[in-house]
């Protein structure tokens, strides 16, 4: 690349263009400084507390960009704790926690690694981020079968999740009866899951759950704009026209009150009764849920997805730095006068580690 | 005024005629768009930015000649529909205030004034980052290319009305607050275009302000403690604070908007479960913020000029920095004041407008200092000081009004009328765009070696001043009144006030045009500029007009900026100069006051 920079003047940071470029010690510019020194530093020191200190600044906008949503999530726990206590069953706990270990022993490494890289080892360097890329395509590899599981289910991101609102969901556009189409698909799904027993299993009265589905229809129809009091200003609208209409601000008493609340508020005699077998630990099926809380149940799944996923990209950002200075190190550029870029893309891959030891206990360890 | 046809040094010495400057370098355009030189940096934001606030007025002179009468001006002008002439009322307001805010009001005095000055004010060749400076100027590119994008899809779905159904819908008509769940599923236009154009144009933002803090921590000049830097690096760093910790949220908001347009995640939309609550409570939560974004950098512009004109050493140093800071974190706890009617609780109502009674306390802690500064000085009023004396008084008016507005019983009888218009317009155009115009003129010797035209920038200062207050003043009224903000039509009782607001715009308009031409008459007809022209003492007077390539030629050493007892005037380059006896940057003789430790 042509430095327009650099001219007649040969102090110029003309390495800064190319960073594959040196490292190999025999860089033809001719420095009166050290060879990574950028023209406006003074010392090495100063370079190196510079491109820390701008790092962890850095790290500081990740965390608050992540923060929201940690916020998002904290609400909807927050006001509807019965979704996330139903459909994190769907999640994989042992994959979940297989890929907690695989980014805690990667973050290991790489701390190692800079150790190595201060002190100019560079095979066990280059050995300790080839392990840590390892892990960091493991981490990726078992969230790939994770999110093909789930696709195959039909738990989408977006409006194509079996959750969805059925009205609103393009799977079930073409069934005369949206609603039971999806309850006896979701049922399927719970049996798989091993949310719910086999059939006829599952204490929940009634061996075909076709008994229990009638006053449910019923229970969600109540939510109809035109029934808006029975709903007591949080239940779904068919259509998003009318809803957009209507102030959707949870009450809130409502909004911190919870299952029991609401169950004994709105539909005393449909979900009260399940609610001890919930109680005692009995696994929640999707027909335990209040209405209300039927038609947010996909809200973890988009949830899940914006959390992972952004997780995810970030995942993939380090994989790409690390192995930017994999090749770098492997042609020996750092050793103890210089070590910068390891450092930093360490601290930036602790970072989508210590994320994701939040998330996971936040999305599948929930009781 | 003496016309020198030389360039001169800090000593007044003549400069040799192939002495290097950063504007003569290098050449070509390569050598522009690849520079990694922080002043040639911000040269390329100033053009950037200033096309786009030129596309933001032009905006505003259209929705103001809409209001011109209670019908539908424009478009009964050139044959539309009732409907499409209300749609594109509903645009330009909207295009208005994104346009403004996200390409010119934010970036404007940290991208501009600050790139190119921060590194000298700190005695520095250059930001911490410079390559990351370079990128944060392509990511404005990039993102300002989204809403052009957003504004040709406009412009040609309403010539070929087909287009629309190739393409989908063109321009903007959220509101620039891109409220839900209007934004997420009802708006036909380019949403998740302009969501994407401030989302990487929030990243350009972090990134200047990352560069800021890692610049002003590390690169100081030697013998530059803290309480030595300008307080327009204060400002500038309580700004970066800011940029940091509100912007990413904005992001994770913009991204969460767009996922729902996409792929109708639906979190912020009550059809589909979701709260469109949670979006302002997100979007407010950087935009609160944000306001302090666009203003605290005017107030450090406006520290340094009231200083520098009033030959005084500024007056509460340390309570005008530390005000800054203290701004930057209230800042962030008072956002739920825009939702005041929006079905927060009457607690949390309470607590915001207790909250946002507080930030006026930093606020007129500066607007005391910078008076008592002037209080007693040999006050020069030069363009510059025009302006600051225009922005002390508009900011004045706009933070008292801003505290009518955190009073919980008047902000419902106000709220989402034209005193909320007014108000916020008082502390962006009359704060922010007078001590940016204040600054560039302030700084413009420096950035090129040239002196603007003085008496035309006086008359410039003064029509804009006059311009600007039949604009807005009136809008204070029409809102008490009860006049609703962004309507295209309104009751014929309200017409004079739009008629006086819209002639007032007309004039803005001209003052700046006339600003406009003062500068680039400027840079080609104007006068060499010394080195120093106002005497001040921060860094980056102590070097030539315009600076070298790496800024200084000896690398300086860090004294209190506000002592001006070393420099003295010296009539035939009309500027300032230093004793070459006495280096630069020398200590006062003076024992130093207890500000300068």
């Amino acid at each position: 690349m042509q430095d327009p920079e650099t001219g007649t003047q040969p102090t110029q940071a003309s390495q800064h263009h190319d960073a594959g470029a040196h490292g190999q010690g025999g860089d033809a510019h001719a420095h009166d400084h050290a060879p990574h020194l950028a023209h406006h530093f003074d010392t090495p020191t100063q370079q190196f507390e510079s491109g820390k200190l701008g790092m962890w600044v850095f790290l500081a906008t990740e965390i608050l960009m992540f923060g929201g949503l940690f916020a998002a999530y904290g609400m909807y726990r927050g006001n509807h704790p019965e979704i996330y206590l139903y459909a994190h069953h769907y999640l994989d706990t042992t994959l979940g926690a297989i890929n907690t270990i695989i980014l805690l022993a990667s973050s290991f490494t790489v701390a190692w690694g800079v150790r190595a890289a201060q002190k100019g080892q560079r095979k066990l360097l280059v050995t300790l981020l080839l392990l840590t890329l390892l892990g960091g395509f493991g981490f990726m590899g078992i969230k790939a079968i994770e999110y093909t599981s789930k696709f195959t289910h039909d738990l989408w991101p977006g409006s194509a999740n079996m959750f969805y609102n059925p009205t609103l969901n393009p799977m079930f556009a073409d069934a005369n009866d949206p609603r039971a189409a999806q309850l006896e698909a979701i049922r399927h799904l719970e049996e798989y899951y091993g949310i719910r027993g086999g059939h006829g299993g599952g204490g929940h009265g009634g061996g075909h759950a076709g008994a229990i589905e009638q006053p449910r229809i019923t229970l969600t129809d109540d939510a109809d704009p035109g029934d808006a009091e029975a709903a007591s200003g949080q239940g779904e609208a068919p259509g998003p026209s009318p809803a957009v209409e209507r102030s959707m601000i949870n009450p809130p008493a409502v909004g911190a009150g919870g299952l029991s609340e609401e169950a004994l508020g709105e539909a005393p005699s449909h979900v009260a009764p399940h609610m001890p077998a919930a109680a005692a630990g009995a696994t929640l099926t999707y027909e335990d849920l209040p209405p209300t809380e039927q038609s947010r149940a996909h809200m973890f799944f988009q949830i899940y997805y914006m959390m992972t996923g952004l997780h995810a990209v970030h995942v993939l950002v380090g994989l790409g730095l690390i192995s930017w200075i994999t090749v770098r190190s492997f042609r020996g550029a750092f050793g103890p006068a210089y070590y910068t870029p390891v450092d930093l893309v360490g601290l930036y891959w602790h970072l989508v580690d210590l994320i994701w030891i939040f998330l996971f206990p936040l999305l599948y360890l929930i009781h | 005024m003496s016309a020198n046809p030389q360039a001169t040094d800090i000593y007044g010495k003549p400069l040799p005629a192939d002495a290097d400057n950063y504007l003569t370098h290098s050449r070509g355009i390569a050598s522009w768009l690849l520079t990694l030189d922080h002043k040639r940096i911000g040269i390329m934001y100033m053009v950037a930015i200033l096309t786009f606030f030129f596309v933001g007025g032009v905006f505003a002179l259209l929705l103001r000649t809409e209001l011109l009468t209670p019908e539908a001006t424009i478009g009964t002008a050139v044959g539309m529909s009732e409907d499409e002439a209300y749609r594109f009322y509903n645009q330009m307001f909207t295009l208005h205030g994104a346009v403004m805010v996200f390409l010119f009001i934010i970036p404007a005095i940290p991208a501009i004034l600050g790139n190119i000055i921060l590194p000298m004010m700190v005695g520095a060749k250059d930001v911490a980052f410079p390559r990351l400076n370079l990128a944060s100027w392509y990511l404005y590119m990039i993102g300002g290319t989204f809403f052009l994008w957003v504004l040709a899809k406009g412009v040609l779905n309403s010539l070929f009305p087909a287009l629309a159904g190739f393409w989908g819908g063109g321009g903007l008509d959220t509101g620039w607050t891109f409220y839900t769940p209007y934004s997420s599923s009802a708006s036909g236009t380019a949403v998740i275009a302009a969501v994407f154009g401030a989302f990487v144009l929030g990243f350009s933002s972090i990134l200047t302000g990352v560069n800021f803090i890692a610049t002003i921590h590390m690169l100081r000049a030697p013998n530059q403690g803290w309480f030595r830097l300008p307080l327009f690096l204060w400002a500038l760093y309580a700004t970066a604070i800011i940029q940091i910790l509100a912007t990413p949220v904005l992001a994770i908001t913009l991204l969460l908007l767009a996922a729902e347009r996409i792929l109708g995640i639906g979190v912020f939309d009550p059809a589909r479960g979701g709260d469109p609550v949670l979006f302002q409570h997100f979007f407010w939560f950087y935009s609160h913020p944000a306001v302090y974004i666009m203003v605290l950098p005017a107030f450090g512009v406006i520290s340094e000029i009231i200083s520098s004109f009033s030959r005084k050493h500024i007056f509460g140093y340390k309570f005008i920095a530390f005000s800054s800071v203290a701004i930057a974190l209230l800042g962030f706890l008072v956002w739920g004041h825009h939702m005041f009617v929006s079905g927060q609780s009457a607690a949390a109502n309470v607590i915001f407008s207790l909250l946002t009674f507080s930030v006026a306390i930093p606020s007129a802690i500066k607007v005391f200092n910078w008076v008592t500064t002037m209080y007693k000085g040999a006050i020069r009023l030069d363009t510059p000081m025009l302006f600051a004396m225009g922005f002390i008084m508009l900011f004045t008016i706009g933070g008292l009004t801003g505290l009518f507005l955190g009073a919980l019983a008047v902000d419902i009888h106000v709220h989402d009328t034209y005193f909320i218009v007014a108000h916020f317009h008082f502390v962006m155009v009359g704060s922010m765009m007078f001590a940016f115009l204040g600054g560039m003129f302030y700084w413009f010797p420096k950035m090129f070696g040239k002196m603007y035209n003085e008496f035309w920038g006086r008359v410039a200062a003064a029509v804009i001043f006059i311009g600007f207050n039949l604009t807005f003043y009136i809008q204070f009224v029409a809102g008490s009144q009860g006049m609703p903000r962004r309507y295209a039509t309104y009751l014929p009782e309200f017409q004079v006030h739009h008629v006086t607001s819209t002639i007032g715009a007309y004039v803005l308009a001209i003052g700046l045009l006339m600003v406009l031409a003062n500068w680039i008459h400027s840079l080609v007809k104007g006068r060499p500029a010394p080195a120093n022209p106002w005497g001040h003492n921060s860094l980056e007077w102590h070097t030539a007009s315009p600076p070298p390539h790496e800024n200084f030629l000896r690398a300086p050493r860090g004294s209190d900026p506000y002592h001006f007892d070393q420099w003295h005037y010296d009539e035939t380059i009309d500027g300032y100069v230093l004793d070459p006896e006495q280096p630069a940057g020398a200590a006062a003789p003076q024992p130093a006051p207890a500000h300068q430790r």
